[in-house]
């Protein structure tokens, strides 16, 4: 199995509070790994020193054996990486079709000055469809963001993060906010994808969905690991027991 | 006759300096409150070099590309930083320009350049190129608006931090959405400075500034059409009321404010609400319209 995430000793630090201490993850091509913990766990904080928008006091980022930590979010996104964000960021000018479409595109807005250039959308447009009728949302590709319900701009972000065809698809709580039905067809588009190569770290509050999907599991306390490892075995760690049921979340 | 030449002249260079603080502005979605600037570093660039015997048209391409090589150095320096960064530094380097032009013999100091050749034209011809030159380069962004670039515009002026999460170099689409507008406005300066045939610190100021985002807000930031038509309103509107003249610093913020507040989509937006045949009603969150 070749390597394609590797996070090593990773520490954030936000004044005072430790986001994420001393973190280390490894991520295998071709797994699905459910990455949960309480909320303020440091989750999102850990996604966001993957993609480049948060800087780790201390502790480097390797994807595909390549340091990325000094480089920036649009060149890591361009070495293979996608992110479906928690709080969902649409393009509220663009269609649900446009907001897919311009990442369908990624090879024609590589270069700045070549994009000048270049005016046919068509294909991206095609392939936006594909992807947004994917995640069943082929009924609503010329709306507006700002019309849509959050369940629907939730599937919008992962539209978006699949349409930039990533090594390692970054998924952060995107069953949060759908209906029980949603989230479980979601999640089996999870599996799907997963079960056709594509590697992913899936953030999720949903234990339900993350156990049926998820074979492997990182757990996160406090901005410590706490485990790792296949899902029936973490489940019945004491510790992992402990966080969740000791602080109350689920 | 000659008056109506004056005024289309006037109204064709307005328009042009509006496009191109357009194409920073609307497009893209960065403010700059020192556009004033750029049509000066034209203006004198052109001037002269007129004043050395340089022919009127060759003026024009070294004025665009002095004006794009200051717009070049003020966009490396500041679009990298945090979004409205760009606004601050712009408005300091307006204030710096005059400060120097003022200064300086060698830009004939507060007294300006007076005497500039003619374009050797004449007033009709002038007026023609100007007008040449405003279509196409409404011509142009028009285009760009369809082309992958003006997809890209449109995203960051949308949200800069998703687009560059798509894997979008957004300091680079800002860079290059700066210096065409600042070389564009530096078009515009050579004909500022061929059409009254005297630059000095006072015409590059704040106030020219303000105006020229003003035709920008009111034509509806983005919208080409929209921006041609309030420029060449707002253009000459002091020509023709002395009050607004007079008061230009406050009407022109007045008009800003008041359309900031009543229709921040400017006459452009207002225009299509007015005849979309069909309202749409925008629900103001996503309940269960599914
Ligand atoms: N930008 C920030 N500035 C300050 N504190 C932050 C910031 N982002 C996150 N934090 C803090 O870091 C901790 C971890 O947050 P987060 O990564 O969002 O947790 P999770 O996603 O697991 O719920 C929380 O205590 C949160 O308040
Ligand atoms: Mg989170």
């Amino acid at each position: 199995m070749t390597e394609i995430l590797h996070v090593r000793d990773v520490t954030v630090r936000f004044g005072g509070v430790y986001a994420v201490q001393n973190v280390d993850l490894r991520i295998n091509n071709g797994e699905l790994i459910g990455f949960i913990g309480p909320n303020g766990a440091g989750k999102t904080t850990l996604m966001r020193v993957i993609t480049g928008i948060v800087q780790p006091q201390s502790g480097r980022v390797f994807l595909q054996g390549v340091d990325i930590t000094d480089k920036a979010t649009h060149l890591r996104i361009r070495a293979g990486l996608a992110l479906a964000q928690q709080i969902v960021q649409p393009l509220r000018a663009l269609t649900l079709l446009d907001n897919v479409a311009i990442a369908c595109g990624s090879d024609k807005t590589r270069h700045a000055l070549k994009s000048m250039w270049v005016t046919d959308i068509r294909s991206e447009r095609a392939q936006a469809r594909e992807l947004l009728a994917r995640v069943g949302l082929s009924h609503v590709v010329d709306e507006l963001p700002g019309t849509m319900p959050l369940g629907y701009l939730k599937r919008l972000e992962v539209a978006r993060a699949l349409a930039l065809n990533p090594r390692l698809l970054l998924l952060d709580e995107p069953l949060a906010g759908l209906s029980q039905k949603e989230a479980a067809s979601l999640a089996d588009l999870i599996a799907t994808l997963n079960a056709d190569g594509q590697t992913i770290l899936l953030i999720e509050h949903n234990l339900r969905e993350v156990m049926r999907i998820c074979p492997t599991l990182y757990v996160q306390d406090n901005g410590k690991s706490l485990a790792f490892g296949k899902t029936d075995q973490v489940m019945s760690d004491p510790n992992v027991r402990n966080a969740y049921l000791g602080v109350g979340h689920a | 006759m000659s008056y109506e030449i004056t005024l289309m002249t006037t109204m064709a260079i307005s328009v042009l300096f509006a496009l191109s603080l357009n194409f920073i502005t609307g497009f893209c979605g960065q403010i700059s409150l020192g556009h004033a600037a750029f049509l000066g570093a034209g203006a004198y660039t052109s001037a002269m070099l007129s004043k050395a015997d340089v022919p009127f048209l060759f003026t024009i391409p070294a004025a665009a590309i002095c004006a794009a090589m200051l717009g070049a150095i003020i966009g490396l320096a500041s679009l990298r930083v945090r979004h409205d960064f760009l606004a601050i530094t712009t408005m300091g380097v307006g204030f710096l320009f005059v400060g120097i032009i003022r200064q300086q013999d060698f830009f004939g100091g507060e007294i300006g350049i007076a005497g500039i050749p003619s374009s050797g034209f004449g007033k009709g011809g002038f007026m023609l190129i100007c007008i040449a030159l405003a279509l196409t380069f409404a011509a142009f962004s028009l285009y760009v608006r369809r082309s992958w670039m003006g997809f890209v515009f449109k995203s960051i002026a949308d949200n800069e931090d998703v687009t560059r999460v798509l894997g979008i170099d957004v300091s680079r689409y800002k860079l290059i959405a700066f210096i065409i507008g600042t070389g564009t406005a530096g078009v515009a300066g050579a004909l500022y400075a061929h059409h009254f045939r005297f630059v000095g610190p006072d015409s590059f100021g704040f106030v020219e500034s303000i105006s020229v985002l003003a035709m920008v807000i009111v034509g509806g930031i983005g919208s080409v059409w929209g921006v041609i038509f309030a420029a060449a309103l707002l253009s000459v509107l002091p020509m023709l009321v002395q009050f607004i003249d007079d008061y230009k610093l406050l009407f022109y913020s007045g008009l800003l404010f008041a359309m900031m507040r009543f229709s921040p989509d400017g006459i452009a937006g207002l225009c299509t609400r007015l005849f979309s045949s069909i309202p749409r009603r925008v629900p103001d969150n996503g309940g269960n319209n599914r």
